[in-house]
């Protein structure tokens, strides 16, 4: 009887300290929301995008923002624009290959090595960025420093690892039937590839490519290795140094020099927050809803 | 299309699997080119083990190696049992759609914004601190680790939840047939043999931890010393290769920041190895079904 009273306390004691802990983890994340809300809410007005400026003329490039967020979400834009266009490509391809071609001991290497690459923090990432400036600036043109370009590649460096993964993961999870009718139909392994199986990894493969934008985004080692900077307006060039959304958020907290701009830190903070989780949602709405069936026999 | 055409397809797809993985290796090289002057002749260790004292002409790492550790262990001595306690509550104790609604909202939140974090740390938490335990600036180990909780809880969450799913139906059906409680068929089915799964959560949790920067680099306090307890501050190897290189550019100084840079990538590599182990183990644990 003594051991039966135990296990029910033990029980007892589980069930009151999970709901513990789900109460901490809820009301963690309502602190950090709620606290950025009651600051920042505020301050959303096209002012805190583009201060005293004619919007227009910021939009159309006439005239340099100085007070808003303008030149670091063109930069945060810019660099997340090239940095996916670099890494759509040899991510999906090798995603592609790793899935459908590479045989036993080839892939378990690569997919060693892609789980380093995955693993590796993003400030050592920004350190092979700023190093191969240095060794570009060196040996292939003096005019190089760290830029936009750099930036952007080193951060599809970040990022490939997702796209691989969730390329080869969408392919691998299709269905052996949907797989083979193609091929029984007198298909050619490519062409089973890009009409049958391409399509209906489809989904899985665009959610990839959100979550990796989101990461992007939200990045701040990387870029503070490779090119970022307080206050350069919106980059003239691929090879000018830029701002960015998430090292401004860096920046004010540890550099503001009045109430003003802290407040356009809590804005750029809930700016920054909104995007993310919004490619989030985006992302797992597709994953859910768009499951892509060429056949629909499920 | 021709067979011709097909081939240089495949050799494409081939080529950028190749690239994809030889710069996972090239940026190993990288580093240590670069801090080569200070890895030649076994000084390698003798830089983990020294303290940072630049005007005499030590660069050791050692002071950013502890607060490395302490934070992230600590932060893991957080963030353990809340995830546990999270996902026995996803898993076990709640049904239908508030097991639902939390995984949810655990699920969004790893689509927060580091530096979100660090920001709100610095001016919701630092002042907590500061005034609940009365610690000096607020910016300590503390603070940090528990920022760094928070940061990697989501993920521990949901993979506690993904491992306690693989274990077969019937091995539960089986205790629960046999009288048992929910909680009984999880403390003695489901726990046990999801184990591979949970050193996997908690080795990525920890490799998470170790590699942020922002979070540290903002909250920590960043002086470089061994800390001496929970309220003093620290600096992490992350947070260090950030301010170095904001400081200075050419120096022996310079380099030790790739030292870190290295073990940084040295210990990334310790972990991956650990969760291909575990989930090797999961491999072996899913013949016997």
């Amino acid at each position: 009887m003594k051991g039966a009273s135990v296990g029910r306390f033990v029980e007892r004691a589980i069930i009151t300290f999970s709901w513990l802990a789900g109460a901490i983890l809820l009301t963690v994340i309502c602190a950090v929301t709620g606290y950025l809300c009651f600051k920042g809410l505020k301050t959303m007005s096209p002012a805190l995008i583009f201060g005293s400026t004619d919007p227009m003329s910021a939009l159309l490039l006439r005239q340099r923002v100085f007070d808003g967020l303008f030149p670091a979400m063109a930069g945060t834009l810019l660099l997340v624009l090239m940095s996916v266009g670099w890494a759509i490509p040899i991510g999906t391809a090798a995603g592609i290959y790793l899935a459908e071609y590479a045989g036993g001991g080839t892939k378990k290497i690569f997919n060693l090595l892609f789980d380093l690459l995955a693993g590796l923090p993003s400030i050592v990432i920004g350190l092979f960025g700023f190093s191969l400036t240095l060794f570009l600036n060196r040996h292939v043109s003096k005019e190089l420093h760290p830029c936009l370009l750099l930036s952007s590649i080193a951060l599809a460096f970040l990022i490939l690892p997702y796209i691989i993964r969730t390329t080869q993961i969408a392919l691998e999870n299709l269905p052996v039937q949907n797989r083979l009718t193609g091929l029984a139909m007198g298909a050619t392994r490519l062409q089973n590839l890009f009409h049958v199986l391409l399509p209906q990894a489809l989904a899985g493969m665009v959610s990839g490519v959100l979550l990796a934008i989101g990461r992007c985004a939200e990045d701040t080692a990387v870029i503070m290795l490779t090119g970022v900077v307080a206050s350069a307006g919106v980059p003239r060039s691929i090879l000018s140094h830029y701002e960015a959304l998430p090292f401004y958020i860096f920046y004010i907290s540890s550099q503001y020099a009045d109430q003003q701009e802290l407040a356009t830190g809590y804005g750029a903070a809930i700016l920054l927050l909104f995007i993310c989780l919004f490619l989030f949602a985006v992302a797992f709405v597709i994953k859910k809803n768009l499951p892509c069936q060429v056949f629909s026999q499920r | 299309m021709t067979a011709g055409s097909e081939r240089v397809v495949e050799r494409l797809f081939f080529a950028a699997a190749f690239v994809s993985a030889f710069v996972t290796v090239f940026i190993f090289g990288f580093l240590v080119y670069y801090g080569l002057p200070l890895f030649s002749g076994g000084r390698f260790i003798e830089i983990l083990s020294s303290p940072w004292a630049p005007h005499q002409g030590s660069f050791g790492i050692y002071p950013m190696i502890v607060g490395t550790l302490a934070i992230s262990m600590l932060a893991m001595v957080f963030a353990f049992p809340l995830s546990m306690g999270c996902a026995i509550l996803i898993s076990v104790v709640s049904r239908g759609r508030l097991s639902k609604v939390i995984r949810k909202v655990v699920e969004a939140m790893t689509g927060i914004p580091t530096v979100v974090y660090g920001f709100v740390g610095i001016f919701l938490l630092i002042p907590l601190v500061r005034n609940v335990f009365d610690a000096g600036s607020g910016m300590c180990v503390l603070s940090a680790s528990l920022m760094l909780a928070v940061l990697v809880s989501p993920t521990m969450i949901l993979f506690f939840c993904d491992s306690f799913d693989r274990v077969p139906r019937s091995y539960g059906h089986a205790v629960l047939a046999l009288g048992g409680t929910r909680i009984q068929q999880f403390l003695h089915v489901t726990l046990p043999c999801s184990w591979p799964g949970i050193v996997v959560a908690v080795t990525l949790a920890l490799g998470r931890a170790v590699g942020d920067t922002l979070i540290a680099l903002m909250i920590a306090g960043n002086a470089v010393q061994v800390p001496g307890s929970v309220f003093d501050s620290a600096r992490t190897l992350t947070s260090h290769i950030a301010l170095v290189f904001a400081a200075d550019n050419e120096s022996l100084e310079f380099k030790a920041i790739f030292a870190c840079g290295v073990s940084l990538y040295l210990f990334t590599t310790i972990l991956v190895l650990i969760i291909r182990l575990a989930v090797h183990e999961r491999g072996k644990c899913g013949q016997v079904r």
